[in-house]
């Protein structure tokens, strides 16, 4: 094959790659942004989502779509139904101290994992996607007899793939939306620009809290879903998606939703791109490395606003 | 009796009830408390940055990881001794970690901390990639016939104990010192107040740099120990869980104090020895440990001592 079918399939892989870790990251930034918590366990809720979504498929008989959609409405709500109970144990208590609720979550990081392990088992498991088709790509080239349209063998794609990327944008959307255009979306901004003034005005802002960290775990465990039938759900599959989270709430500014969006579009596909061209190894290597320098020559982000 | 002369006192009957313990314990405790003392001095090293300057780090693995490749890979494909390989693993350590402090130094907080954990990310990371030479995840075995100081075999029970306790000592009593002075107590004066020490007079950055390469020299030293005495080198012990243990045993043990590194270690490594009888998820207990003490016992172990009992405790 080409170069130019070749990039074509890379970015569509990479586009799957971006959708997935948009949704996974905006959890970990709204967190950020509204409680100033760092949640190391946000990766291990990514995985519950997943390995929730194996049982609640497998448990369902019948056709796949069945099971899927049952997964898709049960799993992110045991995530946050298990993220509001940390935060209600752990969190709270601790009056949401940084360095307290970095250790915290580092708990439960092992505690979810290992009780993943216990249950669940040490094997990678597939989740039967909804629907699979396969959709072969056209590709033009200006050959010798004038312009031509062909199918090259090999250039084709999944239409569940594509589902993934459309599911995703419509959640974006959906999030956008709920954050600018609802109540609980200014209550959720109003407590995120000041906690004080908010419980002034009569805002319970533990209970928002509450919400709001099941929210973000909600939203990783919502972007689990999408990934297991093409991914497999593995209880150390959580690591991945926390790191690159990481990554891209830091490129995008500490807290800040757009950039995050915009973030997780750039580092989904680049990571798609160089791996499809260069080891993947090396190319997280320096993808690592660079964001580390972003984060030390530029803290707020490429995208963020310097801290008044 | 002075509080220094209190703690010195302490410190060196610990080191000789740790020299007695050699020839009493049975063989199977003699291996275990080995292996504690080494990892102890890692958390020691760690306690540095954390539990005195205040630094929350999550990239010690690295530290660790470059003095036991440094040393691994100078005796594997350099074929040099143990002691000049062990240099060859403590300067591998000690320019990473001036390098990575350099970088890492100009944020604060939980940046800090992501970049620390990111650093080290691409140093485990590069130790795959180099698999040819580092055998990636599967990691090298050093020989046996390797492992030998001047006609000491350091694979023999006792010397490999009475080689880890130097090592131990060694860093315990260097930090101990170091507390003493004043250098210490500007790092100390860091962790409370970093505006206020500046103000002072003190120059910050250069006493947080020391105390970075200072912490990861010794977390260094600890990796290269370790590789030498059990023969083992691999990726897994430059992992983000290695970074993860320490923080732990500091914790548990009690963050700034001198010997709560050795209690937290010792603490844990027991408390999942027996507890593996009944279940195999060590990391279950370590979680559960973790929100625990985030909930209880912020001081830690020697450090609720020392709040409630003995104040004088260093």
């Amino acid at each position: 094959m080409d170069f130019g079918p070749h990039l074509l399939l890379a970015v569509l892989e990479g586009a799957v790659g971006a959708a997935v870790l948009a949704l996974t990251a905006l959890g970990l930034s709204l967190v950020f942004g509204v409680m100033r918590v760092v949640n190391v366990a946000h990766g291990e809720f990514f995985m519950l989502g997943a390995v929730v979504a194996w049982f609640v498929a497998t448990s369902i008989g019948g056709h796949p779509a069945v099971g899927f959609v049952a997964a898709l409405a049960l799993a992110p709500l045991i995530a946050a139904l298990v993220a509001v109970l940390v935060d209600r144990l752990i969190l709270k208590p601790v009056k949401y101290d940084p360095e307290a609720t970095i250790v915290g979550t580092i708990g439960v990081l092992y505690i979810l994992q290992q009780t993943a392990l216990m249950t669940y088992g040490p094997e990678a498991r597939p989740v039967e996607p909804p629907f699979s088709h396969r959709i072969a790509l056209p590709w033009f080239e200006w050959g010798e007899n004038g312009f031509a349209m062909f199918y090259p063998w090999g250039l084709s794609t999944n239409s569940y793939k594509l589902f993934v990327i459309g599911a995703a944008i419509v959640i974006l959307l959906a999030f956008w939306l709920i954050m600018t255009r609802s109540k609980a979306g200014l209550i959720m901004r109003a407590t995120q620009l000041d906690r004080e003034t908010a419980l002034a005005f009569g805002i319970p802002v533990s209970r928002v809290y509450s919400i709001v960290f099941g929210l973000g775990a909600g939203l990783a465990a919502l972007a689990a879903v999408l990934i297991v039938p093409i991914q497999q759900a593995h209880y150390l599959m959580g690591h991945d998606p926390l790191l690159l989270s990481f990554i891209v709430v830091i490129i995008g500014g500490l807290g800040s939703i757009r950039g995050t969006v915009l973030a997780a579009v750039l580092i989904g596909m680049s990571d798609g791109i160089i791996s499809v061209f260069l080891s993947p190894t090396l190319a997280k290597i320096i993808a690592t490395l660079l964001v580390a320098l972003v984060l030390v020559f530029r803290p707020q982000g490429l995208f963020g606003k310097k801290p008044a | 009796m002075s509080i220094g002369t209190r703690s010195t006192l302490l410190h060196l009957g610990l080191i000789a009830l740790l020299f007695v313990l050699a020839f009493v314990l049975p063989s199977y405790h003699q291996g275990n408390l080995a292996r504690i003392m080494v990892l102890a001095t890692y958390a020691i090293g760690y306690n540095v940055l954390f539990g005195y300057t205040g630094l929350l780090s999550l990239g010690h693995a690295m530290f660790f990881g470059a003095g036991m490749y440094g040393l691994g890979l100078a005796m594997q494909h350099g074929g040099l001794g143990v002691i000049p390989a062990f240099a060859v693993g403590l300067i591998c350590a000690a320019v990473l970690s001036a390098v990575v402090a350099l970088l890492a130094l100009r944020t604060i907080g939980v940046a800090f901390m992501i970049v620390t954990l990111m650093f080290a990310q691409a140093g485990y990371l590069t130790v795959l990639y180099f698999g040819a030479w580092t055998r990636g995840d599967e990691g090298f075995v050093i020989a046996q016939s390797a492992r030998q100081i001047a006609g000491l075999d350091l694979t023999a029970p006792t010397t490999r104990y009475l080689a880890a306790l130097l090592l131990f000592s060694a860093a315990l009593l260097i930090t101990a010192r170091m507390m003493q002075v004043s250098f210490g107590s500007v790092l100390i004066g860091v962790r409370e107040n970093e505006e206020r020490t500046r103000m002072l007079g003190y120059d910050v950055f250069r006493h947080k740099l020391a105390a970075v390469i200072i912490s990861g020299t010794i977390s260094g030293a600890a990796g290269a120990g370790y590789a030498v005495l059990f023969g083992y080198v691999g990726a897994t012990f430059t992992s983000v869980q290695y970074s993860i243990f320490p923080l732990l045993w500091v914790l548990l043990g009690g963050a700034g104090t001198t010997i709560g590194p050795l209690v937290g270690t010792l603490f844990m490594f027991y408390l999942i020895d027996y507890s593996s009888g009944l279940t195999n998820a060590y990391m279950l207990i370590a979680g559960v440990v973790l929100v625990l003490l985030t909930l209880f016992a912020r001081a830690g172990l020697v450090g609720e001592i020392r709040k409630r009992w003995v104040a004088w405790l260093p």
